[in-house]
């Protein structure tokens, strides 16, 4: 008998009862989609991180106020004092391996130019920022160290305030008003788009740190010469791990923390950052293949099920086979095609529904999603393959009939 | 090996072991069947009969005793052995038709040329011209539901000749239909009986034994009777 001819009475055996063809399928079914949907969001989410990545740099250091025991966090951030100016100043005059450094300070405020009103983030930084972050202005310049620390009224824009504000004219040299302030327009960045997700990255201004300390934040400020979170870039040649005990070493003789005390800042290496986030994603990726394990389990118990009904019901057809000259591998062959073909089906509706709930949630949820070549493969492979496994006890039921009891079955 | 018999018993036996209890459903029977004959069995419920017809039928194998089908001994053959001997030599006629359901006449006529590796064939042609013999040739794409007892029967008589067999095996083929088309079926088994074909039938009525040439009678797991008789439809 050819595959041809085992297919064809597959498939009508299937068409005989196709209600109950889809709902012992409907295990495989379920099973499929949320394969297809969780690793579509899964792929998207590690899109995003390879993504912050290349917008990060990896030799860059973090170093926020905040206990670093259990995720940095659970000191309570506010307890810790945040750092002044001459902590990041003293870093960078006292490791050379920190060959730039900046920190930022971050209000929301209005800005306004003639009628038009934006509500935007506004950052105060150092002028070292377009280097450590690796962001280059496109139109006119960023502000000097003397501006950044002598209290200018200058103003870098992101490009999608400039669109908000000025539409396509050029805005360097022009006046606006930041939280009533007027700042003069020196530059505007180059456009790096939504890599988040959440945030436009160009939804922003740039102001010196220290007019920022002034003009903006002044009623949160704690210390004087306040700065935020900072950003350290580390030359390519230089042992982080070493830079990082120096920086360790610094702060907590700045911070006059004891021997035995633990620290009150915390010292991130981007690549650990996202290493640590790499590492989430595994377990979701293997708490999403176990799932996807149980529903294809319980799918093929239910195929072994409905398979082991079907040949109770065909017994009399087994037995007309077998006397009319088929061989015990023709019987299996034929009951397990069935049975593969069953699941194939059941992860064919499982991949277009997992396929067009992937795209409702891209539509709905503004979420990075992906669909993955591979996991398409994986699942029909899967679907196949429980299919063979479930489908053989059943199968070979059928092949070991006797074609004498079989023939007289009622 | 045309003058040898189509089938030959020596002393067969046939005994099924159920737990502890034995029972010897066959107590050594002998015959002959030569090509060409036309033979009806006959005999009570629990004579052995049945048992008789799944030996000759190649779909089980005697307890003790020698069967020869088509030359070939049966004993200790291997089931996938006893299905292609039963693919090549016999065709099955049953009480019962067992066509597939929503399956067309075509495709049910076909099935055993789909088991016969190598030697089916143009499948569609054979199954075709088979219905046309048996005169459904207008039913091609009927299911079973479509069709009458009659029809169904003739369905399977096709089925039973599309692989050219040597031997038609009939259980009460006619059990299942009334008078008239109880008699169409058996003048179509005399028909295919003319043009060369071994019948062996199988039935308890005997109006139906009488189309039969040859009328061997078993009661008992044993053959009482065996005796050569004027056919119904005279040749």
């Amino acid at each position: 008998m050819k595959l041809g001819d085992y297919l064809g009475s597959a498939l009508v055996a299937i068409r005989l009862n196709p209600m109950r063809s889809i709902l012992t399928t409907l295990g495989i079914i379920i099973g499929v989609a949320s394969v297809i949907v969780m690793s579509a969001i899964g792929s998207g989410a590690r899109q995003q991180v390879e993504q912050q990545i290349s917008a990060l740099g990896t030799n860059m250091l973090t170093i926020s106020p905040g206990s670093s025991r259990g995720g940095g966090r659970s000191g309570g951030a506010g307890s810790a004092p945040p750092f002044a100016q001459a902590d990041m100043d003293t870093l960078v005059d006292r490791l050379p391996e920190i060959t730039a450094a900046t920190s930022s300070l971050n209000v929301n405020a209005a800005l306004i130019y003639g009628n038009a009103n934006w509500t935007s983030q506004v950052t105060g930084t150092h002028a070292e920022f377009p280097d450590v972050r690796d962001w280059a202005v496109d139109d006119g310049r960023y502000f000097t160290p003397e501006e950044a620390n002598g209290g200018a009224k200058v103003v870098v824009l992101g490009s999608a305030v400039v669109r908000q504000l000025f539409g396509s004219a050029s805005p360097v040299g022009e006046q606006i008003r930041v939280a009533r302030v007027p700042f003069e327009v020196i530059g505007v960045m180059a456009t790096r788009g939504v890599t988040g997700g959440w945030r436009d990255q160009d939804d922003v201004a740039f102001i010196p740190i220290s007019t920022a300390r002034s003009r903006l934040a002044g009623n949160n400020l704690t210390v004087p010469n306040q700065i935020g979170v900072i950003l350290a870039k580390v030359s390519e040649s230089a042992d982080m791990r070493a830079v990082e005990t120096d920086i360790i070493d610094i702060l907590r003789d700045r911070r006059r923390i004891g021997g035995g005390d633990q620290d009150n800042f915390s010292v991130r290496n981007v690549a650990e950052l996202v290493s640590a986030r790499r590492a989430a994603q595994q377990t979701l990726t293997w708490l999403l293949a176990a799932t996807a394990a149980i529903s294809l389990v319980v799918g093929g118990i239910g195929i072994m099920n409905i398979m082991l009904v079907s040949v109770t019901e065909r017994t009399r057809e087994i037995g007309l086979r077998m006397a009319i000259g088929a061989r015990r591998r023709d019987i299996l062959a034929q009951f397990l095609t069935e049975s593969v073909v069953l699941c194939l089906i059941g992860g064919a509706i499982g991949l277009a529904i997992g396929v067009g709930a992937t795209w409702g949630i891209t539509r709905l949820a503004d979420m990075p999603i992906l669909i993955n070549a591979d996991i398409v493969v994986i699942a029909i492979a899967a679907s196949a393959l429980v299919g063979v496994v479930f489908g053989f006890v059943p199968a070979r039921k059928a092949a070991s009939l006797n074609p004498i009891d079989a023939l007289r079955y009622e | 090996m045309a003058d040898a018999p189509l089938i030959a018993c020596r002393d067969i036996t046939k005994t099924y072991v159920m737990g502890e209890q034995s029972l010897q459903v066959l107590k050594g029977v002998s015959f002959e069947i030569a090509r060409g004959e036309f033979i009806a069995i006959m005999g009570p419920s629990g004579s052995g009969k049945s048992t008789l017809l799944n030996l000759i039928g190649a779909l089980d194998t005697p307890t003790s005793g020698k069967l020869l089908i088509d030359g070939a001994d049966i004993g200790g053959m291997a089931a996938d052995d006893l299905a292609d001997l039963r693919n090549r030599v016999i065709g099955f006629v049953f009480q019962q038709f067992n066509l597939l359901k929503r399956t067309s006449a075509l495709e049910n006529v076909k099935l055993p040329l789909l088991y016969a590796s190598g030697r089916g064939g143009d499948a569609d042609t054979r199954a075709r011209k088979r219905l046309e013999e048996v005169g459904l040739g207008d039913r091609l794409d009927h299911t079973p539901a479509q069709l009458s007892g009659g029809q169904q029967q003739r369905v399977a008589m096709a089925r039973a000749l599309v692989a050219d067999p040597q031997l038609i095996l009939a259980d009460e083929p006619t059990g299942a239909l009334d008078t008239e088309t109880s008699n169409e079926i058996m003048k179509l088994l005399t028909a295919l009986h003319r043009t060369g074909l071994t019948v062996v039938l199988v039935t308890h009525e005997l109006e139906i034994a009488e189309y039969a040439e040859r009328l061997m009678r078993f009661r008992d797991g044993v053959l009482i009777d065996d005796i050569r008789q004027t056919p119904r439809i005279a040749a």
